[in-house]
């Protein structure tokens, strides 16, 4: 364990801990933009730089371990005239066009914008213009909002183990993208997505869907798979406009292209809601209590018929455990079978 | 091989050949020839080892011994070449008016030479040429006779500090290597010398590669490292052949390679070469291009010694630093301390060039003035016009001006006035060229060396630049100048890497100095007449001859006249590229 | 048999105005295969990799590219990260003739910059470009060639002009330009 002293107050951690996290333990806030809590550290944004006694110039909190008797000092006035400094130069690099921004509200960029008050900006030039829109299906990447935090590359390989993107070119002309610049041609996971402190990445279903007003959060399961993700249904209106998926859950806030992207189905007009039984060569709407009745009613007469290893249930990943434990039970106890199996196991 | 006595060296380094060495070197074949002279013509920098001696301005630069009688000719073309050979090798009388003059030896007398002491005095390609010099005397001392903690010692007694441009000490590197536990260490040596304008690594690896594989290999022994990497530039063709020859034939001889000297002690080199990038100087970064990946600096802490590459205790070393070892364990800590000041020992290598008459590559005692470094050895300002800077450090430095040229040259004397040692360049500035104009020079090339990691350096260098831009393009804003300052300073606090770091230097020190140039840029001026948005340039009528070399030089088509009678430009057509100024053979372009 | 860079050069000109550089792999399968076999036990291979394609191909070919990533697993955006990180690497074929201007130091307080802006104009390259339309020329800056002595310094075809002028340089290019 190493003791130290952030902005006065004492604190013992783990050894390898970093300044950034044992500031965070005692809720000390230190602002960030390229750091991520489960991403390995960047310190390419500068944001969170502070001073420590005896070394001469400030260094990144996100990097630094922490050492025994280390003096940490979060907020000075110099530190914050060099913060302020970093994010006029981000954004007079930035589009700034929050008015129309899909991230608007929910957007680290604003967000430290707004606490550091920068109206004006003492530094203006040439931006960096793409004109070329990703022809990707699913992932809108407005690379003139990226800030080249690195969260995406770093989650696309570290988390993901793809590595469909990465950092390009170099100085100010650096930029992140696919092999080449083609299109993005991945798994479209959408961790990228995720992850992004700005508006650079966004779902390009999600456009003129609203943002963060009117929205309410509904915190479900994932029902795709047997996994069973926590996310999050952003609703308005009655309708899921987007899924996210919270870092605290046990899935880590991290989900897969059907979780993130695959909810359309939830408003299709194609999409069933009442059981269906084929009268006279056509599927008719009827009840639950009729469709039951009638599916008992036949499984019973197969049985007699045929006996009952002519019967054979085959159960979905996307029933919870308990629900594939019951089929299973029903199929050995009630129809009296071993004929039972999953998908998964296929 | 009868005719003992005549012996003719060409200079045939980068310089030598650029010069025309090859042809001169022809000719001589040809004329010797002719004349039924046997005489063994070599390479100087092969064969007779004397290699490129650092006045590379003078080449081609020719040695004629007969007799024992050594003469050197300067500034030697092919079509020279006959009459020296029949005035002074057949009728034994020397050209004495191409013969090099005193500030040829002037250049040489005042330097110190330590890490060059060799270079140029031996075969590089040859191993047994180093071993007579007492070459890896050094490293059987070390090996059989001194633990690693010993030879530490010396070397932190000897003062010596990293010549790579931070100036840490080179000892307490190790040192802090050697006390660190692990299973692998790596030692690397630094050859990626990126500063425009230098070029000192290149020309110690060429001229002497076995003394760096020699102190690289002492340095490995001290920190327990097993595995060694030269990183050197692509650029350096030469130097990479010489090196890759160097190591074979030193492991041929049992100096690298499993039980080095029969000893227990084990250790190999390997070449990895830089693929151009200025930023892999830099250790961090240099570390990630040895990994195979982007040369992107990471933030330290932890520092290479604790983790370095591939997450290994590692200490990096620049050459010069590296060859300076052998000479050191040889002769002693006491020796090598002898020279230069209180915390800076030992010598300095600087590529000296620029508007100097003598340009090359020199050795001096630390705590030289910069005086003697400009006028003794570089033999005064070239057309004699007046000194106005000296840039050091390269593009992590400052600008010295003229009347601070009393300064003594160390790494705290250089550091006190804003500039740095740095790897070695040195630039002398005179009054034609323009500060302002240097400022965005060295910007424009640190910004894009940028790796475009972190924010200050990615965007701030180029915010940086665009505000200089405007000033040599006469639409600089008053607050200018502040900004510059401003965000300079800035850029240099929140960097993340040593390129950051520094990059502001070369414009802090002009504005410190010569913030009056800065001030009539505002103005619309330049006042050495080099931003060309700032310039009109226009005929003298009376020097005018008419000639029409201009008009046809021109590439706009701005100039117009009769035969005979003086030219006129049209300043609206004008796209002040300069050709007609550089081609006017009577002085009559001016420019304002 | 393997490719070697006569063999190329020899299809050079059909590959430089392939877009599609499928028949680039024809002929290069067995030599990517060699390059695998040597770097396929080797930690940090990507940069030697790369510099061993630059010298075979006088650039970095895509296909190249996608089929060592694929067999060495490791993905191509790191690649391709690389090679547009550092100055050796070039993504576009270049053109027969080689001319570089150092820009280093001493070459830029000797007039560099004028020099480079005649040679520009002569090729008659346009902003941003370094390769002639008809793909004889490119041209290029170095930072440094380490030859300050002899500054302003031109490389063409790697034979070291030192002391250039404008003239001299655009005299020299004109030649190369009627001796085609």
């Amino acid at each position: 364990m190493v003791k130290l002293t952030i902005d006065g107050k004492t604190i013992t951690v783990p050894k390898g801990t970093t300044v950034l996290d044992a500031a965070r333990k005692l809720d000390i806030p230190i602002p960030t933009l390229c750091h991520h809590p489960k991403l390995t550290p960047f310190g390419g944004c500068r944001m969170c730089i502070v001073e420590i006694k005896g070394i001469p110039r400030p260094v990144t909190s996100c990097t630094t371990p922490v050492t025994e008797g280390m003096e940490v000092i979060t907020s000075s006035p110099r530190l914050e005239d060099l913060r302020k400094t970093i994010l006029e130069l981000i954004l007079s690099d930035h589009p700034n066009d929050c008015m129309v921004c899909e991230r608007a509200g929910d957007c680290t960029l604003q967000e430290l914008a707004y606490f550091y008050g920068i109206k004006e900006n003492r530094f203006q030039g040439e931006r960096r213009r793409y004109e070329k829109r990703d022809g990707n299906p699913f992932i809108e990447r407005d690379m003139e909002k990226c800030i080249l935090c690195g969260r995406c590359v770093k989650v696309c390989s570290e988390v993901q183990g793809v590595g469909a993107i990465d950092f390009a070119y170099r100085g100010f002309n650096a930029k992140i993208c696919p092999p080449y610049e083609h299109d993005l041609d991945c798994e479209f996971c959408g961790q990228c997505v995720a992850v992004c402190p700005t508006g650079a990445l966004t779902g390009k279903m999600w456009a003129l869907k609203g943002r963060q007003k009117e929205i309410k959060e509904v915190d479900t399961v994932c029902a795709y798979c047997g996994t069973g993700c926590n996310i999050t249904l952003h609703v308005r209106r009655n309708e899921v406009v987007r899924v996210t998926s919270k870092e605290n859950t046990w899935n880590e806030g991290w989900l897969c292209v059907k979780g993130r992207f695959g909810y359309k189905f939830i408003n299709s007009p194609d999409r069933l809601k009442t059981p269906l039984i084929k009268k006279r060569g056509k599927f008719k709407e009827v009840s639950w209590e009729e469709a039951l009745d009638y599916t008992a009613k036949k499984l019973n007469a197969i049985k007699k018929k045929y006996g009952p290893d002519s019967i054979g249930g085959l159960s979905s990943a996307r029933c919870t455990t308990e629900e594939n434990y019951l089929f299973q039970k029903f199929i050995r106890a009630v129809i009296g079978t071993n004929n039972v199996d999953h998908c998964a196991r296929l | 091989m009868k005719d003992k006595g005549i012996r003719i060296n060409i200079c045939m380094g980068t310089g030598g050949i650029a010069a025309g060495g090859a042809q001169v070197m022809e000719a001589f074949k040809k004329e010797l020839r002719k004349a039924g002279i046997k005489a063994s013509v070599g390479k100087r920098c092969t064969m007779h080892k004397v290699g490129c001696r650092g006045l590379c301005a003078k080449d081609v630069l020719v040695d004629v011994v007969k007799d024992g009688n050594k003469f050197t000719y300067q500034f030697i073309q092919a079509d020279m070449v006959p009459r020296i050979v029949q005035q002074h090798l057949i009728e034994n009388n020397p050209v004495s008016e191409w013969l090099v003059g005193e500030d040829y030896h002037n250049f040489h007398n005042k330097q110190v030479k330590v890490v060059l002491s060799d270079c140029g005095n031996i075969d590089p390609e040859d191993i047994e040429a180093y071993i007579k010099v007492k070459g890896y005397e050094a490293l059987k001392t070390v090996l059989k006779k001194l633990t690693p903690e010993k030879t530490i010692e010396i070397i932190k007694k000897s003062g010596l500090r990293g010549r790579g441009g931070a100036g840490f000490p080179t000892g307490t590197k190790w040192e802090i290597c050697r006390g660190v536990e692990a299973e692998q260490k790596y030692i690397i040596c630094n050859a990626d010398e990126g500063d425009p304008g230098a070029f000192m690594d290149r020309s110690v690896i060429e001229g002497n590669p076995h003394a760096v594989i020699e102190g690289m290999t002492i340095g490995a022994y001290a920190i327990g490292a097993d595995i060694g990497y030269v990183y050197i530039r692509a650029e350096y063709p030469l130097a990479v052949e010489r090196l890759k020859l160097a190591l074979k034939q030193a492991r041929k001889k049992k100096l690298l390679g499993k039980n080095i000297l029969g000893t227990k002690f084990s250790f190999d080199i390997k070449i990895k070469l830089g693929a151009g990038a200025f930023v892999c100087g830099e250790e961090t970064a240099l570390i990630a291009s040895i990994e195979g990946e982007r040369g992107m600096p990471r933030a330290k802490p932890p520092f290479p010694v604790h983790s370095g590459l591939w997450g290994k205790p590692t200490v990096i070393n620049n050459v010069e630093t590296l060859a300076n070892v052998p000479y050191i364990i040889r002769n002693g800590d006491k020796w090598f301390s002898s020279y230069g000041t209180e915390k800076s020992k030992g010598t300095k290598v600087f590529a000296l060039t620029g508007k100097v008459k003598n340009s090359g590559l020199i050795e001096v005692p630390m705590g030289i003035t910069l005086k003697e470094i400009i006028y003794d050895i570089g033999g005064g300002i070239e057309n004699d016009k007046a000194l106005k800077a000296v840039q050091t450090g390269g593009p992590s430095g400052g600008c010295i001006p003229a009347g601070m040229v009393d300064i003594k040259v160390d790494y705290e004397s250089l550091a006190q006035v804003g500039s740095i040692v740095g790897s070695g360049g040195m630039i002398v500035l005179d009054e034609d060229d323009c500060m302002v104009n240097v400022a965005k020079y060295f910007l424009q090339f640190t910004q894009a060396e940028s790796c475009g990691k972190c924010v200050p350096c990615r965007i701030g260098t180029k915010r940086l630049l665009e505000i200089l831009d405007r000033i040599t393009k006469g639409n600089g804003k008053e607050t200018d100048i502040e900004l510059l300052e401003k965000l300079g300073n800035d850029v240099k606090s929140a960097s993340l890497c040593g390129l950051g770091q520094t990059a502001p230097n070369p414009v802090l020190s002009t504005i410190k100095y010569f913030r009056h140039e800065y001030e009539a840029h505002l103005k619309g001026k330049c006042p050495a007449g080099v931003c060309k948005d700032l310039l009109t340039y226009y005929i003298l009528e009376e020097f005018c001859k008419g000639c029409g070399a201009c008009m046809r030089a021109c590439p706009a088509g701005a100039i117009t006249g009769e035969r005979k009678k003086p030219h006129k430009i049209d300043p609206e057509i004008c796209i002040k590229c300069g050709a007609c100024f550089e081609v006017c053979k009577f002085k009559a372009v001016g420019k304002e | 048999m393997s490719v070697t860079i006569d063999d190329f050069s020899s299809h050079y000109k059909e590959i430089r105005k392939m877009k599609h550089t499928g028949l680039v792999l024809e002929h290069a399968e067995e030599y990517l295969e060699k390059i695998y076999r040597k770097y396929c036990h080797e930690k940090g291979s990507i940069i030697p990799i790369l510099q061993e394609f630059e010298n075979e191909f006088g650039y970095i070919p895509e296909e190249a590219i996608r089929w060592i990533a694929e067999r060495l697993e490791i993905p191509e955006s790191r690649f391709f990260g690389v090679a547009t990180f550092y100055a050796q690497f070039h993504l576009k074929p270049r053109g027969k003739r080689i001319i570089t201007a150092c820009s280093g130091t001493a070459c830029h307080v000797k007039g560099s910059e004028r020099l480079i802006n005649g040679i520009r104009r002569e090729l008659n390259l346009e902003e941003g470009e370094d390769t002639t339309e008809d793909m004889e020329f490119t041209f290029e800056k170095v930072n440094c060639v380490g030859a300050c002595s002899i500054a302003p310094v031109v490389i063409i075809d790697k034979k070291v002009y030192g002391k250039a002028t404008t003239d001299k340089i655009i005299k020299e290019i004109k030649s190369l330009k009627t001796g085609q």
